[in-house]
């Protein structure tokens, strides 16, 4: 094993988790201010192919990435108008959310498919199929994955040491009590629910635009839900939460890379191993029970009744 | 619900033009049920270009329809049982995993023809096909080897089922047959379709020494990760060259449009019987798409040359001498695989890295 194949099974690690740390982001914010949004993958989807629509369309990635965005919050716009402005059942909406997603990219990306665009990093460099080796793994490290290592540490920062973090989080754990010290509950919810889909929206552009840059019905493939679920198991911190998912993504990379060697595992207990080590760590340096208690935020899913 | 909308097209009333007073002058009724969304590229796309060939070749004759994005299992059986009620009078159902569904409603509509492909259940009114893809497959390995400076190909694959490992054994057995030392590394993804997966996948083969891969799955994606990282490729279902202008060397695709004709003919002629197909690169199921710019004339010419042989019978893929990975003898020299032993493959010949 020389130094350009670990060069390439790291950054092969850093693209797969990429999406996964983005959207996962977005949601952990959401949930951290008391919002249960379950349409992560479904935000996804209308990212990934609004996204793609936009780069054929206007022919810059850059705007691409900005439409996802857009595309991704305008979803969650709707969500947040049904369980915040209509104080409807987050779980029930954030399903239908999901379900929507998936028909509404499928309808809306269907003139899409078959178009060949370069991926985000061959954009930013040219050049890349052509350089040598090792600068080539530099070179797939695009500007997205680079977003998805700093963003964890600009979040927690955001979160534990800032005003308005404090203020969002006071809102996940009591809306009474926040409502009685005169933040506006529903306004500081709608914001998280729209960086939320801003950055689902994002993680779904990922894949469409710059790790498998092409449209095709449901290329989000799960992980908008594998996304959800590291939240939980991150226990709602954002470095761990992206501990959690380049995990996952290389225990994805080293089981190919275990079959390629030709060991001799089973390939199904290959293809789950990445669930069951990142659930597994996860679960383990999480394991202080009072912790967990003080993280998940207490008012998740509550709905807010402002007159109440 | 979107993934149904073609069944929309199919006008309600026209089960009353189907009626036996207008038998002599109404067009065959005939529906395709799909997998997968038809896309441009893939596994439903050659089949739904078989039903476009079959309109342009039949004309007033045939009325076709589809259905596409049907999961297997029981929902099959309900959208299957609705076009045979619908009054279709042929009904190709294209996934293996419709087999028992379709044989379901086979037997509630005798007076109705079924055809499933890749199965092996038949009944009076349900006949099955299949391609040799692993004939393309054979060919593919021998460009790969002649293209290969490592002489260490990747194979993204989804399933370990027989149809998938005939084609790596024909794939390494083709390149050996070049180049004695060549070998196959195989990873699994476990999913027909997940872009990401297959990806990373790739992403892992090239990393490991891999200079030409190829996938036994339903996306562009492994083609466009050797284009970005400037390695070959070779494609399956559908010509990719598109998805890796550069690098998609060629690509193993399967054509139905003479098997559909075919077979719309003989009912329409009153010669449609239940049978067994597996059509090869001699039916013209089986075949490469262009060769891309990057491959030299020779390899074209001997290229061309082996999939004429595989043709014309002279060449068979699964021809003796074959040893397994733990170096057994499987097939004697001067002997090949009966198509029984290839159909029910469950091992892999010398030279590919992996595990079933």
């Amino acid at each position: 094993m020389d130094e350009v194949m670990i060069a390439a099974l790291l950054v092969a690690t850093l693209r797969a988790a990429a999406p996964l740390v983005l959207a996962g982001l977005g949601e952990l914010v959401c949930e951290r201010a008391g919002v249960l949004n379950l349409g992560v993958e479904g935000m996804m989807l209308v990212g990934a192919v609004v996204g793609f629509a936009a780069t054929i369309t206007t022919g810059s990635v850059w705007l691409g990435l900005v439409a996802a965005m857009l595309a991704g919050a305008a979803m969650a716009g709707v969500f947040a108008v049904l369980t915040l402005g209509l104080a409807a059942n987050q779980v029930a909406s954030g399903l239908a959310l999901t379900i929507f997603g998936v028909g509404f990219s499928a309808l809306f990306g269907a003139p899409y498919q078959g178009h060949p665009i370069p991926g985000l990093a061959s954009v930013v460099f040219p050049d890349l199929s052509r350089a040598a080796p090792l600068v080539q793994q530099v070179l797939l490290i695009d500007p997205l994955v680079w977003l998805a290592l700093a963003a964890p540490f600009v979040v927690a920062r955001f979160l534990d040491r800032s005003r308005p973090g404090l203020i969002l989080r006071a809102v996940g754990e009591s809306h009474e009590v926040a409502h009685a010290l005169g933040y506006k509950v529903l306004r500081i919810r709608t914001l998280a629910t729209l960086f939320g889909g801003a950055m689902a929206g994002l993680g779904g552009a990922y894949l469409s635009l710059a790790y498998t840059p092409m449209w095709t019905e449901n290329m989000v493939s799960g992980r908008g839900w594998i996304a959800l679920a590291l939240v939980v198991f991150s226990t709602w911190k954002p470095v761990m939460l992206a501990l959690g998912a380049f995990l996952f993504g290389f225990v994805t990379i080293a089981g190919f890379q275990a079959e390629a060697w030709g060991i001799p595992l089973a390939p199904n207990l290959l293809a789950t191993l990445p669930y069951l080590a990142t659930i597994l760590v996860l679960v383990l340096i999480s394991r202080d029970t009072l912790r967990l208690k003080l993280n998940a935020p207490a008012a998740l899913g509550k709905p807010f009744h402002p007159a109440g | 619900m979107l993934s149904r909308r073609s069944l929309l097209l199919v006008p309600a009333a026209a089960t009353l033009a189907a009626g036996p007073a207008y038998a002599a002058t109404a067009p065959l009724k005939i529906a395709f049920v799909y997998v997968s969304p038809i896309g441009d590229a893939g596994w439903t796309f050659q089949h739904e270009l078989g039903r476009r060939a079959l309109d342009a070749a039949m004309g007033a004759a045939v009325k076709t329809s589809f259905v596409e994005n049907v999961e297997e299992g029981a929902d099959a059986e309900r959208v299957i049982r609705k076009l045979a009620a619908d009054g279709n009078d042929l009904i190709f159902t294209t996934s293996f995993g419709y087999m028992n569904p379709t044989l379901k409603v086979a037997g509630s509509f005798p007076s109705k023809k079924f055809e499933h492909a890749t199965g092996y259940k038949r009944a009076v009114n349900l006949a099955t096909y299949s391609a040799r893809f692993y004939e393309g497959r054979y060919a593919a390995g021998v460009l790969a080897a002649r293209m290969s400076k490592t002489g260490v190909f990747g194979y993204v694959a989804a399933f370990p089922i027989p149809e998938v490992l005939q084609g790596i054994n024909a794939f390494t057995l083709g390149a050996r047959s070049v180049n004695p030392k060549a070998a196959t590394k195989v990873v699994w993804t476990s999913s027909w379709f997940d872009p990401g997966k297959e990806r990373a996948a790739a992403d892992t083969l090239i990393a490991g020494g891999a200079d030409v891969i190829t996938h036994h799955t339903d996306s562009t994606s492994v083609a466009q990760a050797a284009e970005e990282k400037g390695v070959f490729s070779i494609a399956y279902n559908s010509d990719q060259s598109k998805y890796g202008p550069k690098t998609c060397l060629t690509a193993v695709t399967h054509n139905w449009n003479d098997y559909y004709i075919a077979r719309v003919k003989a009912a329409l002629g009153g010669t449609w019987k239940s049978i067994d197909t597996w059509g090869g690169v001699k039916e013209g199921m089986t075949r490469l798409a262009p060769y891309n710019a990057a491959v030299p004339d020779a390899v074209r010419k001997e290229v061309d040359g082996v999939m004429a042989a595989i043709g014309a019978g002279t060449r068979k893929p699964f021809a003796g001498p074959i040893a397994d990975q733990d170096g057994k003898a499987k097939v004697a020299a001067g002997q090949a695989m009966a198509d029984k032993d290839i159909a029910e493959m469950k091992w892999f010949v010398a030279g590919v890295q992996g595990k079933i």
